[in-house]
């Protein structure tokens, strides 16, 4: 089969490698007829998440076709059309039976900080993942998800990821009726964080990146306020005049470790790797919350640690609640939410790029070029 | 681990102030406090470990199931194996994986020479969308590499130069 194969930071290609095999009794394999690449797969592509090795797959937001299922599998069959939430979770562990799928404690043996990811380093888990043509899918009675009779691809494949961690960045928010969110982050995630903050009330939605197409399609899509931190001074001032100078009620990190915007966080997080990435967003977090407002992280940062200032956490009484979303949890309700029309994820969507120009795809992803927003590889093995 | 203090509902005061409304964690957890029973889940059946399998020493054994995507092998392998000595919480664990990763990277490359296949960075690097819609940051990358070259070379003709004299 056709997958991608990393070789070193930002070097992949597409490539034939073995079929994947059913290993455990409980697992699926799966057909992949669309798959994307996320901001998550960026610090991979940069090559700045530990024990990323080369040989491997990425990509954790895919959808496709049931192929072949293990000995233990019944909830699934041959055929199905299923989407695939990017956590892998067993369902039956303390923290999956309480909800936390993004936490689960028995799919990542190399490290418990972090649940399995489908694609995402062996510090997640060490799986291949879903920019192929088929992937293995295990613990396929829990996870996998059959796509709703009539739901358009391009919707069911931004349930995986993008959705449910707009939405679980939004919910963390704690957002109260007449709040206002600032999100820093225009991309995909950001902007449905945006969108989602009005569905808990938000009275004033700003989004502040400094890529000036993203933020025109923020401002379009998300209904909110944009604006360009590279036209500021001082973000946190900006911030601050905005609301009164009191700061906002919620700000929400939508960025993560490659942040940009402080050439001190920028070259001890991202040349030098001395922190777990930059953490210029989160650090503009804490400055321009409100005091006993809350921080909400869903940005992505390494393993070590991050130059932030605790401190200021501390006197201003904040609340930081962050997780890895948990899709599983949140698809029922962001089902509904599609069907009905209140989400349409698939506007997020602006580029279709053969699995086989992957290269390419990632690099346009990457640099932000061609007005990107949101690219959905497609396999020649999809067959709609 | 055993709790020591058996009686700890006898002491004075104990879970008065209690308030199963003060939780932070909702509504990303529906608390049952399942956890405090410890480790004794009932877990799917063990994923046999046919490759290598490195795993934290902050568990005990392998979670149920597991990627086999690139087992650790060669140089970069024994970095690997030496990092996982260190907890999660250890500079030790983590910058040895990052060498073993640039290693890798290095093997990757004798790897592909090896199959007779020298790897198209160019390719690889995703060069032609680059030069389909940015044209200017080629030039400027070229551009800074000439002036480095140039730079590094003009420094050590003039160290030459210098030696000679
Ligand atoms: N927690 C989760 O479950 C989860 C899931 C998916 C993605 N993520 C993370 O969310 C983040 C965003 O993902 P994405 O797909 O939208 O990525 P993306 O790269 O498309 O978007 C990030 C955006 O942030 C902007 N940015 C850079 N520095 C900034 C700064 N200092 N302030 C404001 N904006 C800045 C960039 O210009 C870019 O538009 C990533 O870190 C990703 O790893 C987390
Ligand atoms: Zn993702
Ligand atoms: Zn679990």
């Amino acid at each position: 089969m056709r997958a991608m194969n990393y070789r070193g930071p930002q070097r992949v290609r597409i490539e034939d490698k073995p079929m994947p095999e059913i290993l455990h009794p409980e697992d699926a394999i799966v057909r992949v007829t669309r798959s994307c690449i996320c901001g998550s797969d960026l610090h991979l592509y940069n090559g700045n998440v530990p024990d990323t090795r080369v040989g491997m797959t990425f990509g954790h937001e895919f959808i496709g076709v049931v192929e072949e299922i293990g000995s233990e599998v019944h909830k699934l069959k041959v055929g199905d059309n299923v989407l695939v939430p990017f956590n892998i979770a067993c369902g039956k562990c303390a923290f999956c039976k309480q909800g936390l799928y993004g936490n689960c404690h028995e799919s990542n043996p190399e490290a418990t900080a972090v649940g399995g990811i489908f694609g995402y380093s062996h510090t997640a888990g060490g799986y291949n993942g879903g920019q192929a043509e088929y992937v293995r899918v295990p613990y396929a009675n829990f996870g996998p998800t059959v796509i709703p009779e009539g739901m358009d691809p391009d919707d069911a494949v931004l349930l995986t990821d993008v959705v449910p961690t707009g939405y679980q960045a939004a919910e963390m928010g704690g957002i109260q009726k007449g709040d206002t969110v600032v999100v820093f982050g225009a991309g995909p995630v950001g902007i449905m964080a945006a969108r989602c903050a009005w569905l808990f009330g938000a009275a004033r939605v700003i989004i502040i990146d400094h890529i000036e197409y993203r933020l025109e399609f923020a401002k379009n899509y998300a209904k909110c306020e944009a604006y360009n931190f590279k036209s500021m001074n001082d973000p946190v001032v900006f911030i601050k005049k905005e609301t009164d100078w009191l700061g906002a009620d919620v700000v929400i990190d939508a960025v993560g470790a490659e942040a940009e915007g402080s050439a001190m966080q920028s070259i001890t997080g991202r040349k030098m790797l001395l922190q777990a990435g930059s953490a210029t967003a989160l650090h503009w977090a804490i400055n321009s919350v409100k005091k006993g407002g809350i921080v909400s992280i869903v940005g992505v940062y390494g393993p070590t640690s991050n130059l932030v200032p605790i401190g200021n956490v501390v006197n201003k009484g904040l609340t930081i609640r962050a997780n890895q979303a948990s899709v599983k949890r949140l698809l029922p309700k962001l089902i509904e939410h599609v069907k009905n029309g209140t989400l349409k994820p698939k506007g997020l969507i602006t580029h279709r790029i053969p699995l086989e120009a992957i290269a390419d795809a990632y690099r346009i992803f990457s640099d932000k070029l061609d007005n990107c927003i949101k690219p959905v590889l497609i396999p020649s093995t999809a067959k709609y | 681990m055993e709790n020591i203090n058996k009686d700890y509902m006898q002491i004075e005061g104990w879970g008065v102030d209690a308030d199963p409304e003060n939780d932070p964690t909702y509504p990303m957890k529906h608390r049952t406090n399942e956890e405090h029973k410890g480790y004794h889940w009932e877990r799917s059946e063990q994923q046999p470990a046919l490759v290598e399998i490195l795993h934290s020493n902050e568990r005990p054994n392998l979670s149920a199931v597991f990627g086999t995507s690139a087992p650790p092998k060669g140089l970069s392998g024994m970095i690997r194996r030496y990092a996982f000595r260190y907890s999660e919480g250890s500079f030790a664990h983590w910058i040895p994986l990052i060498m073993a990763d640039r290693v890798n990277v290095i093997e990757g490359i004798i790897d592909d020479l090896k199959r007779g296949r020298f790897p198209n960075i160019w390719a690889e690097k995703g060069l032609k969308a680059r030069w389909k819609y940015d044209k200017k940051k080629i030039f400027q990358n070229i551009g800074a590499g000439t002036l480095l070259i140039s730079g590094v070379a003009g420094f050590l003709f003039w160290k030459i130069n210098t030696i000679k004299a």
